[in-house]
């Protein structure tokens, strides 16, 4: 079994070396975010520099208070640098307006939460579609796209639920499912096993490791080194500089097929 | 970037749905709108019918109208009110009605009145007692219900006959009484009644059924021994002639009472359509007055949207947050937003107008007023509570738009 294992992780390692000078998605250069109030300074990140590629899967891991939130924010487009530069897929970030910024996180990257976020009283299918009516797709369509995706992450039976009437694990599948429907450049997971039961979370870390072998960039944040384990790559941050950046560490597969 | 379409009709069902899940609240934004839209429908009608009814009464007065009233006494310094002369007589009249030269006058009904009271057995009222002619039922538009009305040969003849109006039949007689043939005592002499005329409506001062007619020359000489008028009324041949006809018998009266300047006339001319305009000018003022009281109350209503619009705001923070991190811009947002305020003032004012029109109703019921709407008020109604979501809507909207998705998201 464990040999099995690392041929694999070898193999993916390779595979995502391959890929490496073929296609950039993520490439920040001496990335800084600082905090200013009337009294003190607080320096969120300091001189980030990162790449990562298409393919792969890689885990930001830190203690709270690291800077891993601020940096999750800025991957995210959610907010901007105080220095540094940020290329997402091709398109530099720094510039862009408010709107430009909402256009990059619609077509560009797949969000999913630590609250699942989706909401409230609405249906499984209705939150799935969510992104695609910002993104401007015809009604039939969105549906044929929500129900596609919906049955991807097992939940057929569950499209018409509202979220008050599924589980926690389920909730984080459909947000699965309503980060995928537009096919981003990346995943960008923050804490995603935060708020569910272990046995779920197995599930959750399942359905990443096959949307990766499919070819899905996924980067996920969390403070759980088992959960960060699940991926490929782990960067390490600590007072808001890398620390580690490394993929030495044998890779959980939850199934290998 | 490329501007998205906005799915408007997505957005509307939303917008339904979102309103649908806090019916308390809601129910109680759309209340504000609903009373104010109400208000302002069943003000202004109040106020037409008003105006309406106005006018009804005082061309009920008399169509193609002229009054001649007798000019102020001046006595030195001391001016007296206004028709205390005693310059008209019953040669003026004879003489406008038979002039060739005046030729927009139909015909002409000299006229004095007097309070006064008048008694018949046990029974006793105080009255307007007017002296007329036979031309006062055809300038004054006055219909005898039962008998006749004082003919030329009762004023040849100095006749005491009385025709009544219908308030002073029911006041001395009970309602619906046939007085005719009775006799009454008017300043101790006794009058036989012949005639009743039929009901003009209308309460208070000036009730044209509160009235008992006299011969002219009866009044004149027999009650009140006078030699004047207190008022000469002149039907115009139609209302194009009105001003032709007070410009031909003021000139004519000047030149009669031997007078050559205008500013000294001892009389005035007033014109149907004078009092007309007084009164719609004083209704219209009532109206814009009962208006603006409703406008007010419509501006709570859309302050009662725009504080609910800002209490959704604030609880759906984190909606609004999710909403933006997943693509939304702020264009969305604000359609989001302006939509829901829209609807809530949109079914507010359908509501209103409904409220509207059932109250004008029930106050034309009450008050016994024609029952007006003004389709021109309910289009007014419909656009200004659109524009009040737009209005009220559009800050709330604003400050939902303009949230930075990681302060939303991570606002509890």
């Amino acid at each position: 079994m464990e040999l099995q294992g690392e041929v694999l992780v070898v193999e993916l390692r390779l595979d995502s070396e391959t890929k490496m000078t073929e296609k950039p998605i993520i490439v920040t250069r001496h990335l800084s975010k600082i905090y200013k109030t009337e009294s003190l300074e607080t320096v969120a990140l300091a001189d980030v520099s990162i790449q990562i590629n298409k393919g792969e899967f890689v885990a930001i891991m830190g203690p709270s208070g690291s800077g891993k939130s601020t940096l999750m924010h800025i991957l995210g487009a959610l907010d901007k640098p105080t220095q540094g530069e940020y290329i997402l897929d091709g398109e530099n970030v720094e510039k862009l307006s408010d709107d430009e910024l909402a256009d990059i996180r619609n077509r560009k990257i797949g969000f999913v939460f630590q609250a699942f976020n989706l909401l409230p009283r609405t249906t499984a299918l209705k939150n799935v579609m969510l992104p695609m009516v910002y993104a401007g797709i015809p009604k039939e369509e969105r549906l044929k796209i929500a129900q596609k995706y919906l049955t991807m992450v097992g939940l057929a039976d569950r499209m018409n639920h509202t979220t008050n009437q599924i589980s926690g694990g389920q909730q984080q599948r459909v947000a699965i499912a309503r980060a995928l429907c537009l096919n981003p450049a990346m995943i960008l997971a923050d804490e995603p096993t935060g708020n569910i039961a272990s046995a779920q979370a197995e599930e959750i870390m399942d359905i990443f490791q096959k949307l990766n072998r499919e070819g899905h960039t996924i980067v996920m944040i969390t403070h759980e080194p088992d959960i960060a384990e699940h991926a490929q790559r782990i960067i390490h941050i600590k007072d808001g500089r890398i620390v580690l950046d490394s993929t030495s560490h044998k890779q959980r597969l939850i199934n290998k097929k | 970037m490329i501007k998205k379409s906005i799915d408007y009709a997505e957005v509307l069902s939303e917008g339904i749905g979102t309103l649908t899940l806090n019916k308390t609240r809601t129910g109680l934004a759309i209340l504000g709108i609903v009373i104010g839209i109400g208000s302002v429908i069943a003000l202004v009608s109040l106020g037409q019918a008003t105006q309406a009814s106005i006018s009804a009464r005082i061309e009920s007065l008399g169509s193609n109208l002229l009054t001649i009233n007798p000019g102020a006494q001046n006595t030195g310094a001391v001016r007296g009110a206004a028709g205390s002369r005693t310059t008209l007589t019953l040669d003026d009249a004879n003489a406008i009605a038979n002039s060739p030269d005046i030729t927009t006058i139909n015909s002409v009904s000299p006229e004095f009145s007097r309070r006064t009271q008048i008694i018949t057995g046990a029974n006793n009222t105080n009255t307007q007692v007017v002296g007329v002619a036979d031309t006062y039922t055809e300038v004054h538009k006055v219909a005898i219900d039962q008998g006749s009305f004082i003919t030329q040969r009762d004023v040849a003849a100095i006749n005491k006959v009385a025709v009544l109006g219908s308030q002073v039949v029911t006041d001395l007689f009970g309602a619906g009484a046939n007085p005719i043939g009775q006799t009454i005592r008017i300043s101790g002499k006794t009058f036989t009644i012949v005639g009743t005329t039929v009901s003009k409506g209308g309460t208070g001062f000036g009730n044209q059924d509160d009235i008992v007619y006299v011969p002219i020359s009866t009044a004149q000489k027999e009650l009140f021994g006078v030699n004047y008028l207190s008022s000469i009324a002149l039907e115009a041949k139609s209302a194009s002639v009105m001003t032709a006809a007070q410009d031909e018998v003021g000139y004519f009266l000047l030149t009669r009472h031997h007078l050559s300047d205008p500013t000294q006339a001892d009389f005035s001319i007033l014109s149907q359509q004078d009092i007309l305009n007084t009164a719609s000018a004083t209704t219209s003022t009532f109206t814009s007055l009962l208006s603006g009281i409703a406008a007010i109350s419509l501006l709570v209503g859309g302050i009662g949207i725009m504080n609910i619009m800002l209490v959704t705001v604030t609880e759906r923070t984190r909606e609004i947050g999710l909403r933006k991190a997943l693509g939304a811009q702020k264009r969305n947002i604000i359609a989001q937003f302006l939509t829901e305020s829209i609807i809530l003032t949109f079914t507010g004012g359908i509501i209103g107008i409904f409220f509207g029109i059932a109250a004008s109703y029930i106050i034309s019921r009450l008050t016994s007023s024609g029952f007006v709407i003004s389709p021109s008020s309910i289009l007014l109604a419909f656009v200004v509570s659109a524009g009040i979501g737009i209005l009220f809507g559009w800050y709330p909207a604003q400050r939902a738009a303009n949230l930075q998705p990681i302060e939303a998201l991570r606002y509890e």
